[in-house]
């Protein structure tokens, strides 16, 4: 059903050891046995259920609020509302600039409701059911204001405004260009437009919802939160001042995550209010997010348009240069965005060789859910827009959508590559990834196939999706948004300690929600101790308390196996070198006569003089007399800073990230032309992240996001009507992929080790959306015989692709070629 | 109207072969029985819907999702939960798991071997296509399924 293939560029940086083998997960054995801890399962003696009222308008003043009756309830703890928060909070910091930094948000609706979902009252009980009983007799009396939910409608001048301190409903706009994008489009043999494209809204919608278990010690003023937040410094910048404390009186802890995408990350709001409510009560309060307010509220991805778009081609096949209007539409708040507004940046080409770009971007709010990071977050939409226009240039332009690719790809002998905004691709050899993934599928025998199609009454396409998957942030980017802000750089922390019996425990500041952390974080410290890896004890997830964070800790962003591993790697090898100090005191010789080895600190050229990693750790801790000078303390902790300068805010250009993964997904279409219905019938993937720490967590990111991008091209999408509300709030209704709607899969490795990483290893998982890229391409090889409609949107339901046979004429209009 | 009449009945449950007897809500659904009143966390909830499989729990012998079952539906029966499934060794389907990687979060992967092992008592040696059948009502969001199917396939023909 899958297979596998490896190809190796050059020679990995490190090739020993643990380091690139299929070692077993060290958490799957908790996992299988039900024995994880997810924060749902922590309780607590007496604790408040917490539910959520929220509003049935998409728009709508809060004329007043009656908690009353619901108090009267028997087994009622309390309530919140937005009078309260307004009184006891600060609205949130926002990232924006004007006019998106005159939003308010707060964690409940203050004087109005902006979308459908939106939390308006906060009641706590002593059962989930009563909670939800006591909500209902909650008397909110609402005002409904006309409601927009197109990004396009809400730039009209009479649009309603949903923020009106912002003055209208734009939260960022900005023009980002690049070379000489007139001139290129003055010496180009063909101009194609491309007047409208659609990248849809969607999230990954992990199967655990967001929730916490709060509690308030009244003593300290420290809020304790048990909870799933994938990027705790980001909740704690949010949160703290909103609260009027510092960050240390927020402990944040993680355990085990049921999957996070990016999708819980701002989930301040909502713990902001369980703070509120448990300092109010004076007990702990826990919330479980019902499924439907996850999708009713929770991180939807960005929703964008590409306008006007243009694209200079010279007789050869070679494009030189596009220019697009880009649309972005945040929702109601803005509660990670605008950084949407910059990201797509760091891969503005895509994988091609385009100098001069323009790209108006505007972002807006309406009356859907706030968008934030979603899986492949912003470029994924920029990506998909690339590959869409190189395939609308071939259609249009007679290309050989393969030959274009190869011609306009970024050559491996380019690499590093500086591209027109400053970013620089590491390593990759995408030509070559294209054969693969080509060979793979068996791209020669696409035309028989499509003859077999042809025969039962069906029509084949063929598309490819190429990607990047940009990691480890340049947190200085958002000074690109905001020249005011603060923040630059990345940093990640490990610590590592030789404990009193000889036990090695690493402790991680990233979050992990399911990517093996613990198994590739004990392949890296085991190979430089020279142990055996099930001696390594990783401690994964966040506590305050442990010393082992920094402001950017957290797992999103494509970034452990650079700034996780890097920071294991660095703590890990102070550790070592201690050890081996410590050896060195005893056996009287040079630190650089001892290795580790085996299991043991001992003489390279005596290796009867020899150290248990028992003794190691016993003398510092419990038998140090004697010591004429301090033993080492067999305790390290190493911060990892990737090299960045803050990029140029006037010309907007600088390295924004310091990897870049590569992707190249492709597949094999089957569509019904009556009714649209279609299959994939053939897939495949191929990636590239550089040195591979375990090929099969790899392997298990690729295969991830590409059964994600599937649902999204195929079946998942937050479709509102025109009065807000939200027509697929669950499961039952947005479908995500099940066993039977997977096609076959292979997928294939290459290794184009990072030059500017310790390891050689690239962050990856976020490289699915070239999934998204083929289904639209071969959607659009598919009806070429069938009205050569132009594929417009990411998300291609049996309905759109049945539109497109029927009326192939409303996508033609969408498209022009002028040719000199 | 909110304030629904709440009535409490005392069921008696086997589960994991112990036998419980709790005074319950009728109200009370079977997966807030186990994870709430038992302790018995492993059994995990994804949805609202009855759409997501996380719950599913053996009961009697036949997977059912635990969160479309009241407890008090339970009352006489034999449960047994992904924390019967074992003892301290992992099974077989377990192990499968775990060597063919078709777990990522592990949130889903409760869900997942009880309705594998439902498939696996009635058929031992499943084809990919039963496998994908059987387990059409779990979602999972991290790992695609194809090693999942791969996993449940290796666990009948016993090559785990």
């Amino acid at each position: 059903m899958t297979t596998t293939e490896t190809e190796t560029t050059t020679t990995p940086t490190i090739q020993k050891g643990y380091v690139g083998q299929n070692v077993p997960r060290k958490e799957d054995r908790r996992l299988v046995q039900g024995q994880g801890t997810f924060f749902d399962d922590v309780k607590r003696h007496g604790m408040g259920y917490v539910h959520f009222l929220r509003s049935p308008y998409a728009h709508a003043r809060i004329a007043s609020i009656d908690v009353s009756a619901a108090l009267e309830l028997p087994g009622v703890y309390g309530t919140l509302t937005g009078d309260e928060v307004a009184i006891l909070t600060d609205p949130f910091f926002q990232i924006a600039a004007e006019p998106g930094a005159n939003v308010r948000d707060y964690a409940l609706a203050v004087g109005k409701v902006r979308y459908l979902g939106e939390a308006v009252v906060a009641v706590v009980a002593e059962t989930r059911e009563l909670a939800r009983d006591a909500s209902e007799l909650v008397m909110v009396d609402y005002e409904p204001l006309d409601v927009v939910v197109d990004a396009r409608k809400a730039l009209e001048h009479d649009a309603p405004v949903l923020h009106e301190e912002c003055g209208g409903n734009v939260s960022y706009s900005g023009v980002w260009e690049w070379g000489d994008v007139d001139k290129a489009f003055a010496e180009a043999d063909h101009v194609v437009k491309i007047s409208e494209l659609h990248f849809d809204r969607f999230n990954s919608t992990p199967l655990e919802t967001n929730g916490a278990l709060v509690e308030y010690n009244r003593g300290t003023g420290q809020w304790t939160l048990i909870c799933n937040n994938q990027f705790p410094g980001f909740a704690a910048i949010m949160m703290a001042p909103a609260l009027r404390v510092g960050t240390n009186k927020l402990r944040m802890i993680t355990q085990d995550i049921g999957g996070a995408f990016g999708n819980k990350i701002t989930t301040h709001p909502q713990l902001v209010a369980l703070c509120l409510l448990a300092r109010k009560l004076g007990r702990a309060v826990q919330w479980t997010e019902w499924r439907t307010d996850f999708h009713q509220s929770m991180s939807h991805g960005n929703e964008r348009w590409f306008l006007d778009t243009e694209v200079a081609v010279m007789a050869d096949g070679t494009m030189t240069a596009f220019r697009t209007k880009a649309l972005d539409d945040a929702g109601a708040y803005l509660r990670y965005e605008p950084l949407g507004g910059v990201i797509w940046s760091q891969v503005a080409p895509g994988m091609y060789g385009w100098r001069n770009l323009r790209l108006d971007f505007t972002q807006v709010m309406t009356n859907k859910a706030p968008c934030s990071p979603n899986r492949g977050y912003s470029r994924m939409q920029q990506l998909w827009f690339t590959e869409r226009i190189v395939d609308v240039v071939a259609h249009e332009l007679g290309f050989d959508r393969v030959e274009l690719r190869k011609k306009n790809y970024v050559q491996p002998e380019q690499m590093p590559y500086e591209t027109p905004n400053g970013c620089v691709y590491d390593s990759g050899d995408y030509p070559r990834a294209l054969d693969v993934v080509l060979d793979l599928i068996g791209y020669d025998t696409v035309e028989e196939r499509r003859k077999d199609a042809a025969s039962r009454g069906k029509l084949l396409g063929f598309g490819i999706g190429s990607t990047l998957d940009s990691g480890t942030n340049n947190f200085g980017q958002s000074q690109l948004l905001n020249p005011e802000l603060q923040f630059s750089g990345n940093n990640e922390v490990a610590t590592a300690k030789l404990d009193f019996f000889g036990e090695i425990v690493v402790t991680l500041g990233t979050v992990p929600q399911g990517q093996g952390h613990e198994t590739t974080a004990s392949q890296i410290a085991a190979d430089i101790l020279g142990c055996d890896v099930d001696i390594i004890e990783v401690r994964a997830g966040h506590d305050d308390y442990w010393n082992s964070h920094a402001g950017f800790s957290g797992t999103y962003a494509s970034q452990f196996a650079v700034t996780g591993l890097g920071a294991v790697k660095g703590a890990v090898e102070d550790l070592a070198h201690q050890m081996r100090t410590l050896a060195s005191m005893v056996f009287q010789c040079s630190v650089d006569d001892i290795e580790l080895a085996e299991g043991f600190a001992r003489m390279k050229e005596n290796h009867e003089a020899a150290l248990p990693f028992m003794a190691l750790g016993a003398i510092p801790n419990m038998n140090n007399a004697g010591f004429p000078i301090d033993p080492p303390p067999m305790n390290a902790r190493f911060v990892f800073r990737p090299q960045f300068d803050v990029p140029d805010k006037e010309k907007k250009f600088g390295n924004l990230t310091l990897t870049y993964s590569m992707q190249i997904h492709a597949c094999i279409v089957e569509v019904d032309p009556e009714t649209g219905v279609y299959e994939i019938v053939d897939y495949a993937a191929v990636d590239d992240c550089g040195v591979r720490v375990n090929p099969k967590i790899v392997e298990g990111q690729v295969m991830g996001a590409t059964a994600q991008a599937i649902g999204a091209a195929m079946f998942e999408v937050f479709a509102y009507d025109d009065d807000g509300n939200l027509l697929t709030p669950n499961f039952y209704d947005y479908h995500v992929p099940h066993t039977l709607d997977m096609p076959p899969l292979k997928t294939a490795a290459i290794e184009s080790p990072s030059p500017f990483t310790s390891l050689g290893t690239k962050g990856m998982g976020e490289g699915g959306g070239g999934g998204i890229h083929c289904v639209s391409a071969a959607l659009q090889d598919a009806l070429m015989t069938s009205g050569r409609a132009i594929v417009t949107s990411s998300h291609n339901p049996y309905h759109r692709v049945w539109e497109m046979i029927r009326h192939p004429e409303r996508s033609r209009e969408k498209v022009e070629v002028v040719s000199k | 109207m909110a304030t629904t009449p709440v009535s409490e009945k005392v069921v008696r449950v086997s589960v994991n072969g112990t036998t419980y007897e709790y005074e319950v809500p009728t109200r009370r659904l079977l997966v807030h029985f186990l994870r709430d009143d038992l302790a018995l966390t492993g059994t995990h909830i994804g949805c609202d819907t009855g759409s997501c499989g996380a719950c599913t729990v053996h009961l009697n012998g036949v997977p059912v999702k635990s969160c479309a079952v009241l407890a008090v539906q339970a009352d006489g029966a034999a449960v047994t939960t992904v924390e019967g499934l074992g003892d301290e060794e992992l099974t077989p389907l377990q192990q499968s798991f775990s060597d063919h990687h078709a777990l990522q979060c592990g949130y889903c992967t409760p869900g997942m071997l009880m309705s594998a092992a439902a498939l696996l008592d009635e058929n031992p040696s499943p084809s990919e296509e039963d496998v994908k059948v059987a387990l059409q009502g779990n979602i999972c969001r991290c790992t695609g399924y194809w090693n999942i199917v791969e996993a449940v396939v290796a666990a009948g023909k016993g090559v785990a």
